[in-house]
């Protein structure tokens, strides 16, 4: 063994700018490396970009609503014959009735702008119209008695098809395979529509409708699975927070550090990894089967949900606890305050921010979650609003992610643009819940 | 009395405690506090919650008890041959009693009957099914007299001891409020008194966490013996065909559902763990801080996107799109779900998961690691490739068996892309189904909880429940181990 | 201070290895370094003294451009090995880390065996064609770093198993299997006890016969035991730079006096 072994890599210092072809393959195969990396950032946030996109392409559809204005004439001879005004007595006249008067006055309307419909039966023409039409009209007269008797305009929803023709989710081909509708009803509608009979409006009905059956899809809105969302939430947030809060206090300040305290730790670091599945089994053995709540009914799946996001709650609560300074219990300590006052009294205000910000994030997980809610029942087709808490509670309603689900299980194409409307209104509620959080730790963080 | 105003009573009482318990502790000192041994106001806080928490505490547990004591003493009045006529199923019969009894008040309110009235109703003199269908109550059948007398009965029960809770509850507010109110003398230490509350209440909750691990075994557990004693253990464990017939002679064995979460979570796997781990390289080894503070956020959205997103996602984008671009083409099937359509959208809500365990991880790598190997002339990707991520393996196969436990825990992109059909088979672009897909669909509808078909579902939660532990334990453990390793 | 020793060393005529013109360094606002020049010999040992935050380390770490792994630092000025500005746009910094090696302050083996912690440079520099070569370069290095009889039997156990002083050594033994032509040495022995420190000091001696070394020390009495020439930095100033048994005995600059006489630091 001698130096010149030892030295073989150089034999004679070469100069620092010549690069020799291993050089060059390592600097190639660096190269490769961090484009391998950059690819694999690029693949995230395109899968990111391309989510969003078809979501978004999807639903934003469901926000808009095309509708036919026609001028309908109340007559008083055939919808309150008593002349009383008396909705008891007006509520005679069935859904079939108003559905008469609405053809008469389509038909007239036809007439008058010299629509030709060709060879087409009644039934056909009156079949561009949504099956929801007559009802709301009914409601409509109903709620105001005083219409009767005046020619108002009216404003009667287009039938899935036809607004989906509008919106070029249906063609005349498609239409020309479909037994909901037919080429020659679509030419209808682009003549009415020519002639300023067709209106599209943002579609507030999708935000506080309640949901409608299979063959109405143009009728479907989010009002009782957003109300039984925001039920679900006001539960979480009423038991979560405080037994959450509570249950961090006495691990993080006051429990002794032994078995039972370690136990109870690991279980709830397990019960985080629960998958949500799971606690549906749950709720379902606990709540529905052994306690007897009802199925469906917010507050099984508030208290479901109140159990998933605990331990998330916890886990915030004990770092914010754990980020405030030992210090400041010292002061308080030394000031003769107890323990409980020096928690109560200087802690737990310092972390609550933190506090505070764990919590929404884990309302927003709440608010998404659909797994444990479809075995409690929440898919039912659920088409009353719950009344006010607390009875409201206990009443059948839906939620938003598995109002999602249950318009994806149906055979209409056009509620799968309901759907990806539904996900847009989840995703705008849980950015305002995130940004809420957001800017509550960028407020009140403090840096000790 | 409802519940709502029962409890508004008892905290109107404590409320009225708090102020009455602090005048008290005030007037027995002649109005100077610094003769008291606490602050007055903890005075008022001892009565206030003498008055409230017992009194709470009684109508959560007999709310909670009320159902089973009603449900066992109307079921022992419904003769033998009623249940026999309903397959010999108790919970059927008790489900027409449970609706009759909800229904009679409407009917009693319609008809403007009071108590007495509906005592002497009688199903066998009037047509039940149809007035009870008029306010809203429809009945499978007419209504048989003896049910009729069971949910007679088990209204007045329930009635009854509705009555009794709100007695007993504001029996015990009231005796709380006198006992403490009572108890108040300048010499009381009440802030003690308190504070033992206090920390009482706060131990009670953390036993929640403890409670709902309990109430998940136990529920799951007691739910799979029914199964078991219904169904052969070995059929379930060793068997390779899922059939679930709902008239009997179902084949319910475990292994094809297996095979479908193991294959949609390796799929998802293979698409999430090196986008992830190579996106953690990048953002913590390449990335300049604005890079870094923009994609990684970025990033995090796609784990705070709801799985209901992804499996949407999945049914109407990339299900027909690999369908149309890979399925049919290749000549491997034509169904818009599968096994790689549940797979690649799985693996992307999972890529995020895995970048930023993976960050965590590799971060922990000391630079001294990274200095070392820079000193001798390594170049970048050496020494992540030969130095740290040696250090961060165990750390980082922790992150994968995490991803994985959440793999096989998701439920809904496998019910909205995977499928539904229980196959064996290696064609990742058929449709198969998974253990949560199965959950669901046997739980979901009209569930009726004496089949089978139906108990099930409680065997595979449980089989999942295991798996998924044991491979968080088995994370965790390999995560910790690690973390030591550079403390 | 009565039994610092300061040995009559031979610092002949030899050649220089890096030539510092100017050099100044930021950290983003911070000016860590001004107008530092200095000539490191070849052959030599090189110690760099002065307080904590002076900017000793700093410029080390110029001088195989570690400072590229800081995001935030800028140097400027001129720093030319063999008479090749190692700041050229063209200069790959892997390959002038391949010829200039570094030690650092806290032993760092790397979680591999003692083997492949050595083998670690041989292997990405492309140094052998064979498995034997390679067995080979790896003992040369062990035997160099006086560590080849602790851990000849156990060269396949793991590098962080070592005891401090052992792991410093193995860490020189990375360094030098690399063959360097100048080995840099951040604090080599701050982590260390004094047996160990004194193997260390040792080994640094035996390394003059083969390269340049340059040592950051905190301790006076170790710059004056090992080196050969001495730099002292204050505030980021080079002050004064010279052989070492002038800087210990006679000082040209007050503060260098102060300094060694314990007034400053």
């Amino acid at each position: 063994m001698t130096d010149a072994t030892l030295h073989g890599g150089h034999a004679a210092p070469r100069s620092l700018l010549a690069t020799d072809a291993r050089t060059r393959r390592r600097k190639a195969a660096e190269t490769r490396f961090r484009l391998y990396g950059l690819t694999a950032v690029g693949l995230g946030l395109v899968a990111l970009v391309f989510l969003m996109w078809s979501i978004l392409g999807n639903g934003m559809g469901a926000f808009r609503q095309t509708y036919f204005e026609i001028p309908v004439e109340l007559s008083e001879a055939t919808l309150d014959k008593s002349g009383t005004r008396d909705p008891a007595v007006m509520k005679k006249v069935t859904t079939v009735g108003y559905g008469k008067i609405l053809q008469k006055a389509l038909e007239a309307e036809l007439a008058a702008r010299n629509i030709d419909t060709g060879t087409m039966k009644a039934k056909d023409v009156m079949g561009l119209l949504s099956k929801e039409a007559p009802a709301d009209l009914r409601n409509m007269v109903l709620a105001d008695p005083a219409l009767v008797g005046q020619t108002i305009t009216f404003e009667a929803f287009a039938t899935s098809r036809v607004d989906g023709y509008f919106k070029g989710r249906v063609t005349m081909e498609s239409a020309a395979r479909d037994s909901n509708i037919s080429p020659e009803q679509l030419a209808v509608a682009q003549k009415m529509a020519d002639a300023g009979l067709i209106t599209t409006q943002f579609n507030l009905g999708f935000l506080s409708m309640p949901d409608a059956s299979e063959l109405r899809p143009e009728a479907a809105g989010l009002g009782v699975a957003i109300l039984g969302s925001a039920y679900m939430m006001f539960i979480v947030l009423l038991l979560a927070l405080p037994i959450g809060v509570a249950t961090s206090i006495y691990l993080e300040e006051l429990a002794p550090k032994n078995k039972w305290t370690d136990m109870i730790e690991v279980n709830i670091a397990n019960l985080a990894a629960v998958p949500s599945i799971v606690y549906g089994i749950l709720a379902l053995a606990l709540f529905i089967n052994f306690m007897g709540l009802p199925q469906s009914a917010p507050i099984v799946g508030g208290l479901v949900l109140t159990l998933m996001t605990l331990p998330t709650i916890i886990i915030a609560t004990r770092a914010a606890l754990k980020a405030v300074p030992p210090s400041i219990r010292d002061a308080a300590l030394g000031v003769g305050a107890s323990k409980m006052q020096a928690i109560f009294h200087h802690v737990l205000p310092l972390a609550m921010p933190g506090i505070l910000t764990g919590t929404i994030l884990g309302l927003a997980r709440a608010l998404g979650e659909s797994a444990p809610l479809l075995l409690i029942g929440m898919v039912a087709f659920v088409k009353d609003f719950p009344a006010a808490p607390p009875e409201g509670l206990m009443q059948p309603a839906t939620a938003l992610p598995v109002q999602v689900y249950q318009w994806t299980q149906r055979s209409d194409p056009a509620f799968v643009e309901r759907a990806s409307g539904a996900i847009i209104v989840l995703l705008a509620f849980l950015l305002i819940m995130n940004a809420v959080a957001i800017i509550l730790r960028r407020r009140f963080e403090r840096r000790w | 009395m409802s519940v709502g105003l029962l409890s508004l009573i008892v905290l109107g009482l404590a409320v009225l405690g708090y102020l009455l318990g602090r005048q008290r502790a005030l007037s027995a000192v002649k109005g100077d506090p610094r003769a008291l041994h606490s602050l007055p106001s903890y005075y008022g806080a001892s009565v206030a919650l003498f008055t409230a928490v017992p009194a709470l505490l009684v109508m959560v547990v007999w709310l909670f008890l009320q159902p089973t004591i009603l449900e066992t003493r109307t079921a022992a009045l419904i003769p033998q041959e009623n249940i026999a006529a309903s397959g010999g199923n108790i919970s059927l019969v008790m489900a027409d009693v449970r609706r009759i009894a909800e229904g009679l008040d409407a009917v009693a309110a319609r008809a403007g009957l009071d108590e007495a009235g509906i005592q002497a109703m009688r199903a066998d003199l009037s047509d039940m099914r149809s007035r009870l269908a008029e306010v809203g109550v429809a009945l499978g059948a007419n209504v048989d007299p003896a049910v009729f007398e069971a949910a007679k009965t088990y209204r007045s029960l329930g009635n009854s001891l509705h009555s009794a809770m709100a007695l007993v509850v504001l029996l015990a507010a009231a005796l709380g409020f006198a006992f403490a109110l009572w108890r108040i003398s300048p010499q009381l230490r009440a802030r003690n008194l308190v504070e033992q509350f206090i920390q009482v209440l706060l131990i009670a909750s953390s036993l929640i966490a403890v409670a709902t691990t309990f109430g998940i075994i136990a529920s799951l557990v007691v739910e799979s013996w029914h199964f078991f004693r219904l169904y052969p253990a070995g059929d379930f464990f060793f068997s390779t065909t899922w059939n679930p017939q709902f008239r009997g002679g179902s084949s319910l064995g475990l292994w094809p559902l297996v095979w479908g979460t193991l294959y949609v979570s390796f799929i998802a796997l293979l698409v999430a763990a090196p986008i992830g781990l190579m996106a953690a390289i990048y953002l913590s080894e390449y990335a300049g801080p604005k890079m870094r503070a923009t994609a990684k956020p970025l990033l995090e959205i796609l784990a705070g996107i709801p799985s209901i997103v992804y499996g949407l996602f999945a049914l109407v984008t990339v299900g027909p799109l690999l369908r149309d671009y890979f399925a049919q083409p290749l000549g491997l099937g034509d169904s818009s779900s599968s096994v790689m359509t549940a797979g690649v959208v799985m693996g992307i809500m999972l890529i995020p998961y895995v970048s930023s365990l993976s960050d965590d991880i590799i971060n922990a790598v000391p630079q001294a690691m990274r200095d070392g190997s820079f000193g001798l002339g390594a170049t970048q990707s050496e020494t992540v490739k030969r130095v740290v991520l040696p250090a961060a393996l165990p750390g980082i196969v922790g992150a994968v068996l995490l991803a994985a436990s959440r793999a096989i825990g998701e439920t809904m992109i496998v019910v909205m892309g995977a499928g539904a059909a229980a196959k064996l088979s290696l064609n990742p672009f058929e449709a198969m189904t998974t253990v949560t897909v199965k959950i669901v669909s046997q739980l979901t509808g009209d569930t009726e909880f004496a089949s089978p078909e139906t108990l099930v579902a409680f065997a595979l939660g449980l089989t999942l429940f295991c798996f998924t532990l044991a491979l968080n334990v088995l994370a965790l453990v390999i995560v910790r181990k690690y973390r030591e390793q550079y403390e | 201070m009565n039994d610092m020793r300061i040995l009559d060393r031979d610092v002949s005529a030899n050649t220089t290895k890096i030539t510092a013109r100017g050099v100044q360094v930021y950290y983003g606002e911070n000016h860590a370094l001004k107008d530092v020049d200095v000539d490191i010999l070849a052959g030599t040992v090189t110690a760099f003294i002065g307080p904590s935050g002076c900017g000793k380390s700093t410029f080390l770490r110029c001088l195989n451009r570690m400072n590229d792994t800081v995001a935030s630092a800028r140097v400027l000025g001129e720093i030319k090995l063999d008479g090749e500005d190692i700041y050229d746009k063209r200069v790959d910094p892997v390959v002038l880390r391949a010829r200039i090696g570094m030690v650092f302050q806290k032993p760092n083996p790397f979680p591999k065996s003692i083997y492949e912690n050595v083998a670690y440079g041989p292997r990405i520099h492309g140094l052998t064609r064979s498995r034997s070569e390679l067995d080979e370069v790896v003992e040369t290095a062990l035997k160099k770093a006086a560590l080849w009889n602790e851990v000849k039997d156990r060269l396949q156990s793991p590098g962080t198993g070592l005891s401090g002083g052992q792991q410093q050594r193995l860490c020189i033994a990375r360094a030098i299997a690399t063959s360097p032509e100048v080995l840099l040495m951040d604090e080599p022995c701050s982590a260390l006890d004094p047996i160990a420190t004194a193997q260390v000091e040792e080994l640094i001696d035996e390394l003059r016969a083969h390269f340049s070394v340059v040592i950051v020390t905190h301790s006076m009495q170790q710059a004056a035991r090992v080196s050969q020439r001495t730099a002292f930095f204050h505030l980021g100033h080079l002050v004064e730079y010279g052989e070492t048994g002038q800087i210990f005995t006679n000082p040209r600059d007050p503060r260098t006096e102060s300094y060694i006489t314990g007034r400053i630091g």
